[in-house]
């Protein structure tokens, strides 16, 4: 077995339409970032805070078994990403598949944080109010925790009112680091 | 972490693996085992028709136990269709090179030429045994017989491949 034998076994897989999760990984500023896609658009963005087999067993669980590794088809996520993260790309015109987000409220708080502006924040309070409950502060916060498609859905754009930096499901410095490079602060790696 | 997104959990509640792994973890031994068994000029034939015809029936399994004895089932099962084929079609060499068999499994290419001469079953049951590493049982559970049959299977074999050895 070697690598030319896998890729023609990925190449007819693909012609007969049984990729249904395609992933690959990208490194850069924020590590190794793991990427998933289903033929409906991009589904999972993952950092290296979480384990790369428990990731994919959650795609195997949720989406379907058939999960390959397949970086031709996630080319443009990859080049969308890495022209984000150097600076020459404020928005993404990726299709997004919402089928990992955990229930309607969840969905609406998410949607409500694309919607905020490339060098923008806003608040955990504000993004409740946009989901339509502005008291569902704290589950707010838990639905942001829970986003499955992070940098690209910009959970790192909510803050707490105040300006306290809130929390990040990869952890805060990656948080800090999406802020300074959006605001166009030098940032220290 | 709660798990009642839209749709996609899988009904019959059966835990697979990503299919990626599959190929990461069995892959080399499968490819190992077909070309103890078809040689090497089918053997990548045959390793890709085992694992595309794995990946068109894997979200169907109702059992995540043995994937590795699933996918040398399925391997068996190519191996015994490219021999049909083989003796269907005119057959302008006779033989692959014995030159391609320095690439076969192992570090004795003549011993596994050796292995593909004998009949299919012991061929069968010694490679599953030495190239698949399965167990009697498993070996009986693909080629269709009990398990000290396999056993049976697997020392006729080994004798018929000492007999060539030692000639």
């Amino acid at each position: 077995m070697n690598t030319a034998m896998q890729a023609e076994l990925l190449r007819r897989a693909r012609e007969e339409g049984l990729v249904d999760v395609a992933y690959t990984t990208l490194d850069g500023p924020l590590g190794t970032l793991l990427l998933a896609s289903t033929d409906k658009g991009l589904v999972r963005v993952a950092f290296a805070n979480e384990s790369e087999d428990e990731v994919l067993q959650e795609l195997s669980d949720k989406l379907s078994p058939r999960v390959l590794e397949s970086p031709a088809r996630l080319e443009t996520v990859r080049r969308e990403l890495t022209e984000y993260l150097e600076g020459s790309r404020q928005e993404f015109d990726l299709p997004l598949d919402w089928r990992l987000v955990r229930s309607d409220f969840t969905r609406r708080v998410l949607e409500a944080t694309e919607r905020i502006p490339y060098g923008a924040t806003s608040t955990y309070r504000d993004v409740a109010d946009a989901a339509g409950n502005v008291r569902a502060v704290r589950a707010a916060g838990s639905a942001l925790g829970s986003n499955p498609i992070p940098v690209v859905v910009p959970c790192h754009r909510v803050l707490r009112t105040g300006g306290d930096l809130g929390g990040y499901g990869g952890t805060l410095p990656r948080k800090v680091f999406l802020l300074d490079l959006e605001a166009g602060r030098p940032h220290l790696v | 972490m709660i798990s009642r997104a839209g749709g996609g959990e899988r009904l019959n509640g059966v835990k697979l693996p990503p299919f990626q792994s599959l190929l990461s973890d069995h892959g080399a031994d499968i490819h190992r085992m077909l070309r103890a068994m078809v040689g090497p000029n089918d053997a990548d034939d045959c390793w890709q028709e085992t694992f595309l015809s794995a990946l068109r029936a894997y979200p169907g399994l109702t059992s995540a136990e043995n994937l590795r004895g699933w996918l040398m089932t399925i391997a068996h099962r190519k191996a015994l269709d490219a021999h049909r084929a083989r003796k269907r079609r005119p057959v302008p060499v006779s033989d692959p090179p014995e030159r391609a068999a320095a690439e076969a499994p192992g570090n004795e290419p003549e011993l596994w030429t050796a292995v593909r001469r004998l009949p299919v079953k012991q061929r069968t049951a010694v490679t599953l045994r030495f190239a698949g590493d399965l167990s009697y049982i498993q070996i009986g559970e693909i080629i269709g017989c009990s398990e000290a049959a396999a056993r049976q299977n697997v020392r006729a074999g080994l004798a018929g491949v000492r007999r060539e050895w030692v000639r």
